[in-house]
């Protein structure tokens, strides 16, 4: 007979789990309609036709651009957050339906609960970012065609080089926003509550964020977790600093590492009270 | 009045922003308590009237006695004072230097008039400041009288660093910044006077002049109004300026006088290490007078190493001295302690990408003087050139002074080339495209074939770049200024054009553009009107490129953050291992017992609330055992502990003889209800279920979900999410829930909460049946009749202690007498306890 804590919680029961939410298929359905949202206000906006090429008049090049112009801006504050979620409510989601009790005594050993609803989110936030990507390129691709990538310093990417650079960008990115994930899951671990957790995680950001742009705190800002998140774009340039990417994630992962081993070794631990 | 003065310092600081900085290190460990500042003021040379002068004097010294240090000097920028460099001699001086700075005669608080670096003032006065070196005894010497010293400035400060390392052989190493080679040249390039410059240049002076009037101890002339328009300039000076601003040219006297206070004129008698460090923002002094002073200096073998910073007198990041990592002090550190050699790589800095960064690029090649050379082919007509007479309107590329701000905002707007290249005053040369990506650092060169209606030309070239989509922008708002004279009207002349000096990548599908027009804001042009035919004598635009490395060369591992993450992930292991050791000494069997066996619990929470205090019981196999209690007895705290939620502080649990740990296997063998039923309130009571049994990870068919089902009796509701569900509903789908996969031990606690009289009735046969296979059913409840109908054996419990247990059939049957009911033996033990709330 095997052991029935490895089989306990199968990744596919998990899945199923949170697949079914409502707050799952709403989630999705919003960032499904980020691109178009950005098609039509692009649309609507007038075009000033002397004006320099900014980084919004680049979005219409064609499809590579306004998927790395998507990307860019939810980088710095809804992908945090929809992270945040999928990692921070999964957790405290079971404790406020009162199922988090049920599923220990089924019985779930802790680690393996903990171990299956991180690999869940984390395949989740990966599915999230590749799948805005692949849908903002197919929505670009009918809104401004095929046209290579173009930079905002005029250089050119053909697709045969952007699509692996871009395919990288967005696992770099997965594992820039590794510090979220950790925290807010952290942060769910401990207090129960999913407000809390995706709270914290977003606070932590916006600060970390507003920290980062104060100047006299000098080299210290490389430290703050926000600091690198727009490492990614380095992949997209013509002559990427690999260094900064590199740094990036490795903090990224030392963050994720130190705020997941606190989380496993409170969950060992705590009374579950739920 | 105090806005007023402060304004003025505004003033005079933009103008000389880049004097401010001195070339400053990162920050090193400095602490101010150990550094002793010492303010002094020196006489020096008497001015040509015989006015003693002396100038107002810090010497910043580390407080430790240990010894004799390497001296620094540190020269102000135009306009600037002493003032200006306490942090970063602080600074030095916290790291080991004995540190000079002084106010320039001429400044601030000092006597005199400016002379402009004149050999005989003000470089005069820097030697005297080594002599004042040479006489302390904190002091390195080369030998008496000769200190070990370096001195660093920026502009005004740092010709001065050039001119007395020229003329006084003592200086060790220098660190000029931002500064001239041949101030005539910088202020009349190729014969044009740079008009806007030398007026805010002699403004700024003024105003300096303003605002230490009161305090100055310069006796002024007699003549007030010569006085006020000259300032603190010296007569001689002053008046040297005013002819070449009325009439456009540098006289002889005027060419003689600047060439005296320029490096140019000393640079071959420099023996001391330079590191020169010029702005790439800047169109005062551009990156072209550093080049001269570096040749000149590499040609002597002086050692030589040059940086272009992403800043200047046109301002710019790198100014405040933070960013720009000029590497002053490594220079010093070398060369005037034996410290580390920081090699003479070329550093400069590429304006910032857009997409993801917001710094420039630093990047280095390996040697300034070695460049490549790119040719583009260019193609364009010949155009005619109109002059307007008295030189308006004038194309504007730069308002020198202002910043980088401006500059930035006509680039972002789009309309650079429109202001830049007036119709008919211009000329336009587009290349073709380029095809590779390519670092140009340095001047572009273009052949030009130039015909004037008159006898001289005038012109302005410059080099854009223009992106596919034809928006052209100018690097750094650069323009260089040609004058031909003595030329036959009608006849094209053959010149070679060298384009501003600056650094910038062209990516593939770029085109560069050159811009030829008679008019720049920044410069005087010719009163008259004339007509010149400006076109192309070759057809080769060629640009001096570097192949570059990021800075430390090239993508490297951070290894310190590898280790942390290193020792992260080993401690996450460690902390991983000493929980599996914890769980693993939970599945020792221990013993061979009872169902279920609770052996001397504790738990006692945070705030010092002893919730259950040493409880003992067991439940044998074929029993309904009724834990019963007020509300606060500890019950629900014990079914916890019974399950692994909660860690007991001692004492343990054993189901089937297997002690019970959090998620202890044998945990399969317990179903339970405790506080309320749990569901996902999104799936159906059915699929509720399901993804329970799923999460045990065993078996479909082991569940018995049909079973379940029947028991929650739920009707058509099962198919219907939970969240429609009434309180009653969850409770009976929470015990169904439980009976999943008919579990040995039961545990439900407060099983009839919300149920009907009939459910209850339903669910006290249902859970005799489940005891009467053989297993063994634990509920826990408050309602002593409700125990007393259900089950066969009784806990009692009241204040987290056991105060009964016992068969029902025996307790209510008495000592022989009359039948008693539960609530008379319960009352009796619990006696008029208020907090023993017990409904029948």
């Amino acid at each position: 007979m095997t052991d029935p804590r490895r089989r306990a919680l199968p990744l596919r029961a998990e899945l199923r789990r949170q697949l079914t939410r409502r707050r799952t298929r709403v989630t999705a359905a919003l960032l499904a309609a980020l691109p178009l949202l950005l098609v039509g206000a692009f649309a609507l906006g007038d075009d000033d036709p002397g004006a320099a090429p900014t980084f919004v008049d680049l979005a219409q090049v064609g499809a590579a651009n306004l998927t790395v112009f998507t990307l860019y801006a939810s980088a710095g504050f809804l992908l945090p957050v929809v992270v945040a979620l999928v990692a921070g409510d999964a957790v405290p989601s079971e404790a406020s339906w009162g199922t988090l009790r049920y599923l220990l005594t089924a019985p779930v050993p802790r680690g393996r609960l903990l171990r299956a609803k991180l690999f869940v989110a984390a395949a989740s936030s990966l599915v999230v970012l590749v799948g805005l990507a692949a849908w903002t390129l197919l929505v670009g691709l009918v809104a401004y065609g095929g046209a290579g990538y173009r930079d905002p310093t005029g250089a050119r990417l053909d697709w045969s080089a952007f699509a692996p650079r871009l395919l990288v960008s967005v696992l770099v990115l997965w594992v820039l926003l590794g510090f979220v994930a950790g925290l807010s899951f952290l942060v769910g671990v401990v207090t129960d509550a999913p407000l809390g957790a995706v709270g914290s995680a977003v606070l932590a950001t916006v600060l970390s964020s507003i920290l980062d742009s104060i100047s006299a705190l000098g080299s210290l800002r490389q430290a703050l977790p926000t600091h690198y998140l727009f490492a990614w774009g380095q992949l997209l340039r013509p002559d990427p600093d690999v260094e900064e990417v590199l740094t990036g994630c490795l903090w990224s992962l030392l963050y994720a590492t130190v705020l997941l081993t606190a989380a496993f070794w409170h969950f060992g631990r705590k009374d579950v009270l739920s | 009045m105090r806005a007023a003065r402060a304004f003025a310092a505004w003033v005079a600081a933009g103008l000389v922003a880049g004097a401010l900085v001195v070339p400053a290190g990162s920050a090193r460990a400095d602490d101010p308590g150990s550094v002793h500042e010492q303010d002094l003021q020196v006489l020096v040379g008497p001015e040509v009237d015989g006015t003693t002068v002396s100038l107002d004097t810090s010497v910043f010294a580390p407080a430790d006695d240990a010894g004799r240090h390497a001296a620094i000097v540190l020269a102000h920028g135009f306009g600037g004072s002493k003032d200006d460099l306490t942090d970063q001699a602080r600074e030095l001086a916290g790291d080991g230097y004995v540190v000079l700075t002084y106010t320039a005669r001429g400044f601030g608080d000092s006597g005199g008039l400016i002379h402009l670096d004149s050999p005989d003032y003000e470089v005069a006065d820097a030697s005297r400041m080594i002599d004042l070196l040479a006489q302390r005894d904190d002091v390195e010497m080369d030998a008496p009288g000769d200190p070990v010293v370096g001195i660093a400035g920026a502009s005004y400060g740092g010709a001065l660093a050039l001119l007395t390392a020229g003329l006084d052989d003592r200086v060790d190493a220098i660190v000029p910044a931002i500064t001239w080679n041949d101030l005539g040249q910088a202020l009349f390039p190729d014969g044009v006077f740079k008009q806007w410059w030398a007026s805010l240049f002699t403004q700024g002076a003024l105003a300096a002049a303003a605002r230490d009037g009161g305090s100055s101890k310069q006796e002024r002339s007699p003549d007030g109004l010569e006085d006020l328009l000259c300032g603190r300039f010296a007569p001689d000076v002053c008046r040297l300026f005013q002819r070449a601003t009325r009439t456009g040219r540098a006289d002889a006297a005027a060419r003689r006088y600047l060439r005296a206070s320029s490096p140019a004129s000393v640079v071959d008698d420099i023996t001391a290490p330079t590191l020169l460090v010029q702005g790439e923002q800047d169109s005062l002094f551009g990156l072209d007078q550093a080049d001269r002073t570096a040749r000149a200096l590499a040609d002597a073998g002086v050692p030589v190493a040059v940086r272009w910073i992403d800043g200047g007198h046109d301002g710019g990041a790198g100014l405040t001295g933070q960013s720009a990592g000029t590497g002053a002090e490594d220079w010093f550190d070398h060369y005037l302690r034996g410290g580390p050699d920081p090699g003479t790589a070329f550093r400069l800095a590429l304006p910032a990408p857009a997409l993801g960064a917001t710094d420039p690029d630093e990047v280095q090649a390996p040697d300034y003087f070695e460049r490549d050379l790119t040719g583009l082919r260019l193609g364009g007509r010949d155009q005619p050139v109109l002059a307007p007479a008295g030189g308006e309107p004038a194309a504007i590329t730069s308002i020198p002074g202002t910043g980088p701000l401006l500059g930035q905002a006509v680039t972002a707007s789009g309309q650079g080339l429109a202001l830049a290249a007036l119709p008919g005053q211009s000329a336009t040369f587009d290349s073709e495209p380029v095809r590779s990506p390519m670092t140009v650092a340095g001047a572009p060169t273009v052949q030009l074939s130039i015909t004037s209606s008159t006898t001289d030309a005038v012109l302005f070239a410059s080099a854009w770049i223009v992106d596919a989509d034809g928006r052209a922008s100018l690097p750094r708002q650069l323009v260089a200024p040609m004058r031909l004279s003595g030329i036959v009207p009608g006849a094209a002349q053959r010149v070679e054009v060298t384009l501003p000096a600056s650094a910038y990548r062209l990516e593939p599908g770029q085109r560069m553009r050159v811009v030829v027009s008679a008019t720049d804001l920044g410069f005087a042009v010719p009163d008259d009107a004339r007509v010149y035919r400006v076109g192309l004598a070759d057809s080769t635009l060629t640009l001096p490129t570097v192949r570059t490395v990021p800075v430390g060369g090239g993508p490297s591992v951070p290894v310190p953050l590898l280790v942390a993450l290193g020792l992260a992930v080993l401690l996450a292991l460690v902390a991983g291992l000493v929980g599996r050791r914890r769980a693993r000494s939970g599945t020792v069997p221990v013993g061979n017992a009872a169902v279920l066996e609770v052996d001397g619990l504790v738990k006692e929470y945070r705030n010092g609330f002893r919730a259950v205090d040493g409880v003992s019981w067991r439940a044998e196999r074929g029993q309904v055992l009724g834990l019963l209690g007020p509300n606060g007895a500890g019950k629900t705290t014990t079914m916890r502990m019974l399950v692994g939620l909660i860690r007991s502080d001692s004492g343990e649990v054993r189901v089937l003889g297997q002690r019970v740990t959090p998620g202890a296997p044998v945990l399969r063998e317990v179903g339970c209800l405790i506080e309320g039923p749990g569901h996902l309130p999104h799936l159906t009571g059915r699929a509720n279920l399901a993804a329970y049994w799923a999460a045990t990870g065993r078996p479909v068919a082991e569940a018995g979900l049909e079973e379940a089902l029947q028991i929650a009796d739920l009707g058509a509701a099962a198919d219907r999410p939970v969240r429609s569900y009434s309180h009653g509903m969850r409770q009976r789908l929470g015990i169904a829930q439980a009976m999943l996969g008919l579990p040995e031990l039961l545990l439900l606690d407060e099983p009839t909460n919300g149920l009907d009289p009939t459910q209850i009735r339903g669910l006290r046969s249902v859970l005799q049946r489940y005891a009467d296979a053989g297993r063994t059913v634990v509920v826990s409840s408050h309602l002593l009749g409700e125990v007393e109908q259900t089950c066969t054996h009784v806990v009692v419990m009241h204040r987290g202690r056991v105060v009964l247990t016992g068969a029902v059939d025996e307790l209510v049957a008495g000592d022989g007498e009359a039948r008693r009911h539960l609530e008379e033996i319960f009352m009796g033990l619990v006696g008029d306890d208020p907090t023993a709330q017990v409904t029948r």
